[in-house]
């Protein structure tokens, strides 16, 4: 755990800018005679425009706005997935992105070679996920079908399997898509059950969803973005709000 | 469980050569996860199993040893093993970076979505073609006795072989794995660059039949000395001569230099793009 001082995250005017082509150039052939030509130009979209941010250890952040306003930019800033082009990103912990439920999934391996190796993606070592294989196993009750191929699974073993991998971890730092709870009512509660536990752990928690319900009751503070932009980041009623008003307007 | 709080500050970057080279280690165990994968999903339906990485090769060998010994007849001892030797290490070649270049899609759905090292990628792809290399020895050594031949001492040396030749591979691979993140057409064009570099290397004939005025062709083209890194054991059945040594470990090294720097270069950008 990091010193209660110290931010869990801070973002200092951090940008992400994405260079996309003006006409899309795909192969190396045309590449080269365009280079030759002179005649390469880039356009460049800013995902993320100068954002600020500094989140202290245990604050449970929710993340707002419409679709494509950056919230899983900022997410991949966060977990390193991409270096900003500006400004500057500090994490201290270890981050569990639970954004990409069943990443590397194969039909073709087993329940127990497909929790390896999804493990294995996130950075973890092969002894180590056996050591937690039980624990997984046991969660996403599929004990019975550990061994089968998971083609073989229906679609809510699947998403079970996968929320279960995921969740099994301990770090100090969680990356939250919304819908993250899966299968029937029960299993439902279970997940959710499990995440109130991460709370309880005085984890951090970013979370992010479109559902103002679910993010009045489970964060403390609220960040809307828009346009590559914070357009407003305090207690999350405040900010929710202000979104669901601007929300009711537009329309 | 750890010690210490890791620290991620995106200001503070070492040189990007060895920042990837810090986290393609700490990814070790991914990369043979995904060896374990390929072989698994490739051999899991199939009837007959690892035995067919074995017959694959065999039938191959047999096919190429028929046209070039008994179709075009050449003035060389013993064709099949003359053939073979260089033959395995070409597929080995061929296999690995056609397949690190194969990867790009795999490796670009998932390190867009979460933070890994692509050249994990890369580097299944050559433990993959390692295996078959290895799983190749065995029909090797059955034609080796069957033509008449002997396995000498001189086979010991060829995990040395092995290393230099694997080394190499990853250099092209990660050099046109990271281009072909890029460009659509890369893996095609470079399919039809190592089929071209196939003939222009002392595979199926021998250099001592190449016209002199066309030799330089053969004395600039490293696959010749890597070619021979495996032939001098396993059909002459002495030790490579310190000229192939020399001559191989400086192109494996180059190789590797020269394909670390393009990926660590390159690979964020181009694997970012939309």
């Amino acid at each position: 755990m990091a010193p209660a001082s110290e931010p869990a995250i801070e973002l200092h005017r951090a940008s992400v800018r994405y260079r996309v082509p003006t006409e899309a150039i795909q192969s190396l052939k045309e590449y080269a005679i365009r280079k030759l030509q002179g005649r390469i130009s880039h356009g460049e979209f800013a995902a993320l425009r100068d954002v600020s941010l500094v989140v202290q250890p245990g604050e449970r952040v929710g993340v707002i706005g419409p679709n494509g306003a950056g919230k899983s930019t900022l997410f991949r800033l966060i977990a390193r997935v991409r270096r900003p082009s500006g400004g500057r990103v500090v994490v201290r912990g270890t981050v569990a992105p639970l954004l990409e439920l069943g990443l590397g999934f194969h039909g073709e391996l087993t329940g127990r070679e497909n929790v390896i190796l999804h493990g294995t993606l996130m950075g973890h070592s092969r002894a180590e996920m056996l050591r937690r294989m039980d624990r997984i196993v046991e969660f996403a009750e599929l004990e019975l079908f550990l061994d089968s191929p998971i083609r073989t699974y229906s679609t809510g073993m699947v998403a079970r399997l996968a929320f279960a991998v995921a969740t099994d971890v301990d770090p100090d730092i969680l990356l939250v898509d919304e819908a993250l709870a899966v299968g029937d009512e029960r299993f439902r509660a279970k997940c959710q059950e499990r995440m109130a536990g991460f709370h309880d752990r005085g984890k951090t928690v970013l979370v992010v969803t479109h559902s103002l319900d679910e993010i009045r009751r489970t964060c403390t503070r609220v960040i809307w973005i828009s346009n590559g932009e914070f357009v407003q980041d305090g207690p999350a009623r405040d900010v929710c709000d202000a979104y669901h008003e601007w929300a009711m307007k537009a329309q | 469980m750890l010690a210490a709080t890791p620290v991620y500050d995106s200001a503070r970057h070492d040189l990007r050569f060895v920042e990837e080279a810090r986290d393609l280690w700490r990814y070790r165990h991914l990369v043979i996860e995904l060896v374990r994968r390929d072989i698994k999903v490739r051999y899991k339906r199939s009837v007959l199993g690892i035995g067919w990485t074995m017959l694959n090769p065999l039938l191959q060998m047999i096919a190429m040893t028929w046209v070039f010994s008994i179709v075009i007849k050449q003035d060389i001892r013993n064709y099949p093993v003359y053939f073979l030797a260089g033959y395995v290490f070409w597929t080995f070649f061929s296999q690995a970076t056609g397949f690190a270049a194969s990867q790009t899609v795999d490796a670009g759905e998932m390190g867009k979505r979460i933070f890994l090292p692509r050249s994990a990628f890369v580097l299944s792809a050559v433990g993959g073609a390692l295996v078959n290399l290895l799983l190749s020895l065995v029909p090797l050594i059955l034609i080796v006795l069957w033509s008449g031949s002997r396995i000498h001492a001189s086979w010991l040396f060829l995990p040395v072989s092995v290393v230099i030749a694997a080394v190499f591979t990853c250099g092209v691979g990660l050099f046109v794995f990271t281009l072909a993140s890029r460009f659509v057409d890369v893996r095609e064009m470079y399919g039809i660059l190592v089929q071209v570099w196939f003939f222009l290397t002392p595979i199926v004939y021998a250099p001592k039949l190449v016209p002199p005025e066309y030799r330089f062709m053969v004395r600039y083209n490293p696959m010749t000395y890597l070619v021979e890194l495996f032939r001098a054991p396993l059909y002459d059945g002495w030790l490579p001569g310190p000229n192939t040594l020399l001559f191989s470990v400086l192109a494996a090294v180059a190789s590797l230099v020269i394909g670390w720097s393009v990926y660590a270069a390159k690979i964020e950008d181009y694997g970012a793009r939309f």
